[in-house]
């Protein structure tokens, strides 16, 4: 099939892990709201993890892609 | 619990991509082999998460944590007694048959092996179980969202099938699989971060260990289903609670029901036979892709342990040390069942029937059992002055005696996450069941089209048409489903009853399939008699039996009551087991009493004695089936002896 999976999966998890980044960037102050995960700012953390994800996956789709070229 | 707008961001962003894959493949979609088979084009690490992810329904996640939680670290059997061993089996010794075969379904290796009948067989009660277990699934989703978010039951099904109907429609089995990978790392980012908090909270594992040391010797306290205590280790260690026999396990099972039970005849029979699983490793590009399917989807299995049951022994951990106000979440009583369960209240609170009487009255009318001595203080209450209806409805809830096992996920993901977090929590819960159910859809599709439609109703057609039937039973298995979720709201541990399913169809037929593909004497009229009588046995065995506590009915022993079994657990890991055995013992009879029907010729491919072993001589040494199998067992044993 022509569609490398990767490709999307690293689309998603960028935007997602951006996302989630900028929220508990902007939410970070509030610390009533971050009670609940022991205190810490999970969105800035875990939006983080998942955006390398993301980055990570990307980067082996378009290697790939251009090997092949 | 209100979501707030970033939640929805994050699930409407992850709906966009599965549906935008499923668009981006539909020009791939030309022929109906393209549609139910991937064209046989897709790349081994693609379909091993994909043949993972497709077993990963909503109702794994939910239902293992509630096992977790129910019977604590035990429930890895499932993994590292059953499931591994039996991919490594699939992907070394069965794969070259359905790949090398070039059967398009694992109904129609039957009948390549065998005959029509055999197949028919199969495939209808594969049909069958399929719908079912995918209304299990949609049912089970349905009502966490309805009970803690507070969607509607209905909306929520609907919304969430008719993302996966896009999708499959638009790129059949492809577009299935590939949505699967990504919502395979779907569910592991989107649940890993809130196991972790738990078990940050609770103290660490090994202070997981010494509070659950604790409840496993008073279990009652926390309305755990048991009537009597345990040992220390019975919620923390795989074997010190089984070896001593069931009265020592909440699961209550002994060593063989375990072993030959679950180990070997369940988990074989589903992770070896089961269309679901095999369809994605039968649309790998080679043979040695589709051997090494299984083998890379079983390294992922033997972690998810961390991921699925942890959560539920965290629960209950944390319910324990009542640390920060955690409860064990309970089913909201439905609307539906308050006027009638308010009568039984004013009734039973005037005439003197005694608490007893009264609290299995007002249980029936709520449908759900309930905690006499919080019925006997609400009685009192309401004898001295009338309370309202609002209170008694407050009263009656807060007097539930079993916790919602199946709730137990979901409470975690509300109590530690933050909006954003809890979107993509959330959205990692939709991506189980949408994975799940794409699955079920994926092979429900092609058995129907291929072994059921083109089989008998309708042959020799054209491929365009073929391809349409498939389209149109894709919408109609959706429809079915959404049927049997409906039935399926009666159960209360979804594991149970789809463990039971499994009984009755899979168990006698991983007899059938190691007599057909290690012993070419098997025939074909032995293989169906045996299969006839295997699944016959089942039913038997069901209605003779019945887990102690459950009365006779629906969940055993409707023909009477032969044996009481310690938990409905055991009763279907003997029932797997006796129906096994039964298809075994009638197939070799009735196939040494008949005469073979295909030559050897016939049989080549088909057949482990007949067909040529496979040579990868360019493949290297790390990458053999053998080597990854024997790494994958080994690493299995250490996990058991670990946590013996």
């Amino acid at each position: 099939m022509g569609l490398d999976i990767r490709l999307p999966i690293g689309m998603m998890f960028t935007l997602l892990g951006a996302l989630l980044a900028i929220y508990g960037l902007a939410t970070g102050s509030d610390s009533a709201m971050y009670q609940s995960s022991l205190n810490l700012n999970v969105n800035l953390w875990w939006g983080l993890v998942l955006f390398i994800f993301g980055a990570v996956m990307l980067f082996f789709a378009l290697l790939s892609r251009f090997s092949k070229k | 619990m209100q979501l707030q707008l970033i939640d929805y961001a994050i699930m409407l962003i992850y709906v966009g991509f599965v549906v935008g894959i499923g668009f981006a493949l539909k020009r791939y979609m030309r022929t109906s082999a393209d549609f139910f088979l991937s064209g046989r084009s897709i790349p081994a690490w693609v379909c091993g998460l994909a043949f993972l992810s497709a077993n990963l329904g909503a109702l794994e996640l939910v239902g293992m944590a509630a096992s977790g939680a129910k019977y604590g670290i035990a429930t890895c059997h499932f993994y590292w007694l059953g499931a591994i061993p039996a991919m490594v089996f699939l992907g070394v010794f069965m794969m070259p048959f359905y790949y090398g075969s070039k059967a398009r379904s694992v109904p129609e290796y039957l009948k390549l092996r065998f005959d029509e009948r055999t197949r028919c067989f199969n495939s209808m009660t594969f049909a069958v179980m399929t719908v079912f277990a995918s209304g299990i699934s949609m049912n089970a989703l349905a009502q966490l969202l309805h009970s803690l978010l507070g969607w509607n039951y209905y909306m929520s099904l609907v919304i969430s099938s008719a993302v996966v109907l896009v999708y499959v429609l638009k790129g059949g089995l492809t577009s299935a699989m590939y949505t699967e990978v990504l919502q395979f790392f779907m569910i592991v980012l989107g649940f890993a971060p809130v196991v972790w908090l738990g078990l940050k909270d609770v103290g660490g594992w090994s202070a997981l260990k010494d509070i659950l040391h604790g409840v496993s010797q008073d279990p009652t306290k926390l309305g755990l289903n048991t009537s009597h205590n345990f040992g220390p280790d019975a919620w923390t260690s795989i074997w010190t609670p089984i070896i001593p026999g069931p009265a020592a396990n909440p699961m209550g099972v002994d060593v063989f029901a375990m072993f030959f039970g679950l180990g070997f005849v369940l988990s074989f029979g589903y992770w070896c036979t089961n269309f679901l699983v095999i369809q994605r490793a039968m649309a790998a590009k080679d043979m040695s892709s589709a051997r090494r399917t299984p083998l890379i989807a079983a390294v992922p299995k033997m972690l998810f342990p961390a991921l699925v049951i942890l959560p539920g022994m965290i629960a209950v951990g944390l319910a324990s040390t009542g640390k920060s106000g955690y409860h064990l979440p309970q089913q909201t009583i439905s609307d539906g069942a308050y006027p009638a369960a308010i009568v039984a209240v004013k009734s039973a609170s005037t005439d003197q029937s005694g608490t007893d009487a009264a609290t299995a009255s007002i249980s029936t009318a709520v449908g759900r059992k309930l905690d006499s001595d919080k019925v006997a203080a609400l009685l009192k209450d309401e004898a001295a002055q009338p309370l309202s209806d609002e209170d008694i409805k407050t009263r009656l809830q807060g007097a539930e005696a079993d916790p919602d096992y199946n709730g137990v996920i979901l409470s975690l993901v509300t109590k530690y996450c933050p909006p954003g977090l809890m979107g993509l929590a959330l959205t990692a819960l939709l991506a189980s069941f949408m994975s799940g159910m794409a699955g079920n859809v994926t092979a429900f599709n092609t058995v129907w089209t291929y072994d059921l439609y083109q089989a008998y109703l309708a042959p020799n057609k054209t491929d365009q048409h073929y391809m349409n039937m498939g389209k149109y039973v894709t919408v109609v298995g959706i429809l079915l489903s959404g049927g049997c979720a409906l039935i399926a709201r009666n159960y209360s541990n979804a594991m149970d009853i789809i463990q039971l399913v499994f009984g009755f169809v899979n168990a006698p037929l991983f007899a059938t399939f190691l007599l057909g593909m290690f012993w070419k004497r098997a025939t074909s009229l032995g293989a169906f008699l045996g299969l006839c009588g295997g699944t016959l046995t089942s039913l038997l065995f069901h209605g003779c039996t019945v887990a102690s506590g459950n009365l006779p009915g629906i969940k055993g022993a409707w023909i009477s009551t032969v044996q009481i079994f310690p938990s409905e657990m055991a009763q279907n890991f003997w029932l797997a087991s006796f129906a096994f055995s039964s298809c075994l013992i009638l197939t070799i009879v009735i196939s040494l009493a008949t005469s073979r029907t295909k030559s050897d010729e016939e049989l080549n491919g088909l057949v482990y004695s007949l067909t040529e072993k496979i040579r990868e001589p360019d493949q290297v040494w790390y990458l053999k089936p053998g080597v990854l199998g024997t790494l994958l067992l080994l690493m299995c044993l250490g996990l058991n002896l670990y946590f013996w």
